[in-house]
């Protein structure tokens, strides 16, 4: 039996009333004793006897056509079974929610990497070594490879609310700066991975994928079949961050091989294919614009910027998106210009948006304080707006200003100094602020609950990138059902399963959690109903049922299956109220005044994000996010060469990643006490981008204050903060 | 090539292709998945095994030239059912998220204590004759094992659980 809810009024804090006690505890993950000990299953895992081998080639011009590939240039390398191209095949991975096919560019290259053929061979060895000689002839096109010497620039209409020009001209302070940020790569510890199978015209796909409902239509579609004929299995995934959202060219080259050849395929990109063809972050460039009275009332905020794509891909990273509703102002304006380039496509890498868009933003309010002569928290106090500046919308729950507060005592910021104050020999130490913000959704979600005793099942389509939804999930329909969650069994990744949100936007827990909390509160009633009382009366603990002086255990009671399913979707209150996680980010760090090297030393974040489900797994999320703005501040640049737009940093060792090393052992998260009645049902806000959402410009702050100077390049590798130290 | 190998304490004999790695044929050939592939050059650790007992990316290792040696791979550290003190750490302090890269930082924490116990100092050591297992050393000594997901800290807190456990 069906359910579709619409969230259309704030619900009953149910969660809160039920008995169990296991929501927001820091339970363990159920499927850690399987990735501790390896035996979780990755998709490249699924080794099967008559499994055959395929390593993708990459075009090597930037534009042009495939002319000829020449099959006989790898015909005499022992193992090698055939070198396949097909129309079908897909140029990068589908956008995130795109539910059909990618650009499908036939012979065409579109840029340099593109995959044009995959190469099939008994053993991997044999497959990799015909790769790298096969023999490709091209026609070569001229192309733009950097925004700067693109032709086809688009500047868009200005987002606006009240007169910017107007505040902009009357303002008393003003700060006026430009600042770039390097592309970025998600960079997932597992590349991208596929093992395809078919069976009576249907095929099996097992690939690293974050959504799988719209997983299936990207494959269907590509390959020109039904949807009934497509199966993906997802159960775990090695690390996602926006990368794995949308079908990706292994995933298709290794269908469209299987096909032909009969043999279950296996394609995983090399480090370097993922690199080259998986969508990278953009690089920005960002002029930010604050004016203020004297007395630190801000009147004027502008955050204008230029992104890239190449051609065909709708994306374009939504640089201002935090800008738009952290700070009141009487004008604001918004512009974005998209230049099309002959790269790596671009896409969502986590946050996308406020993991740049706030480097940067965080940081000119960082220079307004300074300006003013203003404590940085108490500026962002002092301009927090009442309402959503740009629409009027009420927030629907909002504790920024606690969070400010609450870091700063616990910081220690009242001991911060002046400007290039503290040293401690070589080393400048200094200490920075900056806000978190990152809108919240509700994304269509169905969920299977099955109780039979005791015992219960969740099964949706829903995944788990590492963000703990077989926890969480657990956790909610133990809660719901009164179950000790080890009673209860998460079965995820399958696209057989009722179709969830998948993982993306921070949106899975709200989605997904809310379909299964739905699902479990319909098999309530009908406890209820076999109990003989009236729902609102039944209390569910321990496997008991309790309600209107009656009690029974659940088996005797459920002796034969409940199962029901639901379905929740946004409505009315994503319309009247504006949701968003918030919080404020502290960090300190030192910077070594002859090398320029910036160390970490400690940071914290205090955020309010609604109901946190799990404590342990939210606070694993928060951590994981602030390191990315570790990366995104100090570390994280893809470079491209300027000539032919390859990409130059294709391996581990040329993009870095925060390591070890990187990172301090002091990384303190604080949680505020939170229920957000109008994002959804469980009254709960996404977790994993919240973390990255201005985590840098904390960073970046703390070394303006460090040196007194001040690096407008990111990431503020030791070059960039030299030349500033210099400047 | 044929290559005899001793892996978790049973013996394989395999007539693997000269270019396979250990990585590759731990993984495809002897049915050994938990060994992981995250760059194939020695650049992330997930490959991470013990050869004769010290720590190395198997990725950079070719099979062929192992003839007689001793690996140990995550498999032979614990199974769910009967988890390693390390393994027992990592669920309980959350050091890992997706799960990808964790057997290699369980492999390499392994090889690490045992380091630190032989008292083999590193670049962060301040005394060269007794190595500590301060959160420094862990960080210095770990940094061969990419974490994206950044379970750092918790990683740590995790290895010096253990540690504390073993004493």
């Amino acid at each position: 039996m069906k359910d579709h809810f619409t969230m259309d009024a704030p619900q009953p804090r149910l969660l809160d009333e039920m008995k169990q006690g296991v929501i927001g505890t820091p339970m363990d993950r159920p499927d850690g004793p399987q990735k501790v000990s390896g035996t979780a299953g990755y998709a490249a895992d699924h080794t099967t006897e008559n499994m055959v081998h395929g390593v993708l080639v990459r075009a090597t011009i930037t534009r042009g056509r495939v002319r000829q590939i020449d099959k006989s240039s790898v015909e005499a390398i022992d193992g090698v079974i055939d070198v396949i191209t097909d129309a079908r095949m897909i140029r990068n991975p589908a956008q995130g929610m795109a539910g059909s096919a990618p650009v499908q560019p036939g012979d065409a290259v579109h840029y340099h990497g593109q995959p044009i053929a995959v190469v099939v061979a008994e053993t991997f060895e044999a497959a990799r070594d015909a790769a790298q000689r096969l023999a490709v002839h091209y026609e070569t096109e001229e192309a733009a490879v950097t925004p700067e010497t693109s032709t086809d620039v688009e500047t868009g209409e200005p987002e606006t609310a009240g007169d910017f020009e107007a505040a902009w001209s009357g303002s008393e302070v003003t700060v006026d700066k430009t600042y770039t940020t390097g592309a970025h790569a998600a960079a997932a510890m597992e590349p991208h991975a596929a093992i395809a199978e078919w069976k009576d015209g249907a095929v099996t796909l097992r690939s690293a994928l974050q959504m799988v409902r719209f997983n299936k239509k990207e494959l269907a579609d590509t390959l020109g079949i039904d949807p009934s004929n497509v199966r993906i299995l997802a159960p775990f995934i090695g690390g996602g961050f926006g990368s794995k959202l949308g079908l990706g060219p292994e995933a298709a080259a290794a269908a469209i091989a299987a096909e032909k050849l009969g043999r279950p395929v296996r394609v995983v990109m090399t480090r370097q294919n993922v690199f080259d063809t998986v969508l990278r972050r953009s690089e920005t460039s960002q002029r930010v614009r604050f004016g203020a009275t004297k007395a630190g009332k801000i009147t004027a905020i502008a955050h204008d910027d230029r992104v890239s794509n190449i051609d065909g891909e709708g994306f374009a990273e939504p640089v201002t998106q935090a800008s738009q509703f952290l700070y009141g102002a009487d004008g604001l304006s918004f512009t974005q210009t998209l230049a099309r380039i002959a790269t790596t496509p671009a896409g969502s890498v986590r946050a996308p948006g406020e993991a740049v868009g706030m480097l940067a933003f965080e940081a000119a309010l960082d220079e307004l304080a300074e300006k003013l002569g203003i404590d940085p928290v108490q500026l962002r106090l002092d301009n927090l707006p009442e309402t959503h500046p740009m629409d009027g919308r009420p927030y629907s729950a909002r504790r920024l200003a606690d969070c400010l507060k609450d870091g700063a005592e616990r910081f220690g910021w009242a001991d911060r100094g002046a400007p290039g104050s503290r040293r401690e020999g070589d080393w400048q130490i200094g200490m920075g602020v900056a806000s978190a913000a990152r809108a919240n959704m509700l994304i269509k979600s169905s969920s299977r609950v099955r109780l039979t005793g005791n015992r219960a099942i969740v099964e949706t389509d829903m995944t788990d990138i590492g963000t703990g939804t077989y926890a969480i999930l657990a956790q909610i329909a133990a809660e719901a059902l009164g179950l000790d969650p080890s009673h209860v069994e998460v079965r995820l990744g399958d696209s057989d399963l009722p179709g969830a949100s998948g993982s993306g936007g921070s949106f899975g827990a709200n989605s997904a959690g809310s379909a299964t909390f739905l699902a479990a509160k319909k098999i309530r009633a009908r406890i209820a109903e076999a109990l003989g009382c009236a729902e609102d009366s039944l209390t569910l603990q321990n496997g008991l049922a309790r309600g209107d002086n009656r009690e029974a255990a659940l088996t005797d009671l459920v002796t034969e299956e409940f199962l029901e399913e639901a379905t929740v979707k946004a409505g009315k209150t994503s319309e009247s109220h504006f949701s968003s996680g918030f919080g404020a980010h502290f960090a300190e760090v030192a910077v070594h005044e002859w090398t320029g090297e910036v160390r970490v030393r400690r940071m914290l974040g205090v955020m309010s994000m609604g109901r946190i489900l799990n404590e342990k797994t939210a606070r694993s999320q928060a951590i994981g996010g602030m390191i990315w703005g570790i990366g995104s501040a100090l570390t994280e640049e893809m470079q491209s060469d300027p000539r032919d737009g390859h990409v130059v940093t294709r391996d581990l060792a040329n993009y870095h990643v925060p390591a070890h090393a990187d990172v301090p052992g002091q990384m303190q998260v604080v949680f505020l006490e939170e229920r957000d009645d109008y994002a959804n049902p469980i009254q709960t806000k996404g977790i994993g981008e919240l973390g990255i959402s201005g985590a840098g410009g904390a960073i970046l702050n703390a070394i303006a204050h460090a040196t007194g100077r001040r690096v407008y390049d990111y990431p503020a590798t030791p070059d960039r903060v030299l030349a500033a130290l210099d400047a | 090539m044929k290559t005899t190998l001793t892996v978790n304490a049973r013996e394989y004999d395999v007539d693997n292709d000269p270019r396979r790695t250990l990585l590759d044929t731990l993984r495809d050939d002897l049915g050994l998945p938990g060994t992981k592939k995250g760059c194939d050059h020695g650049q992330c650790g997930a490959c991470t095994v013990l050869l004769n007992g010290e720590r190395v990316n198997s990725c950079l290792c070719l099979t062929a030239m192992h003839d007689g040696d001793e690996i140990t791979t995550i498999e032979g550290i614990g199974s769910p059912d009967k988890l390693s003190a390390l393994q027992e750490a990592f669920v309980k302090h959350d050091g890992y998220q997706c799960g990808y890269c964790t057997p290699g930082q369980i492999m390499s924490a392994t090889a690490m204590l045992k380091e630190i116990s032989d008292g083999a100092p590193s670049y962060v050591s301040d005394d060269l004759q007794t190595a500590s297992l301060s959160d420094a050393e862990m960080a210095e000594r770990m940094s061969g094992n990419l974490c994206r997901c950044s379970a750092y800290p918790l990683i740590r807190e995790a290895i010096a659980m253990a540690s504390e456990v073993k004493k």
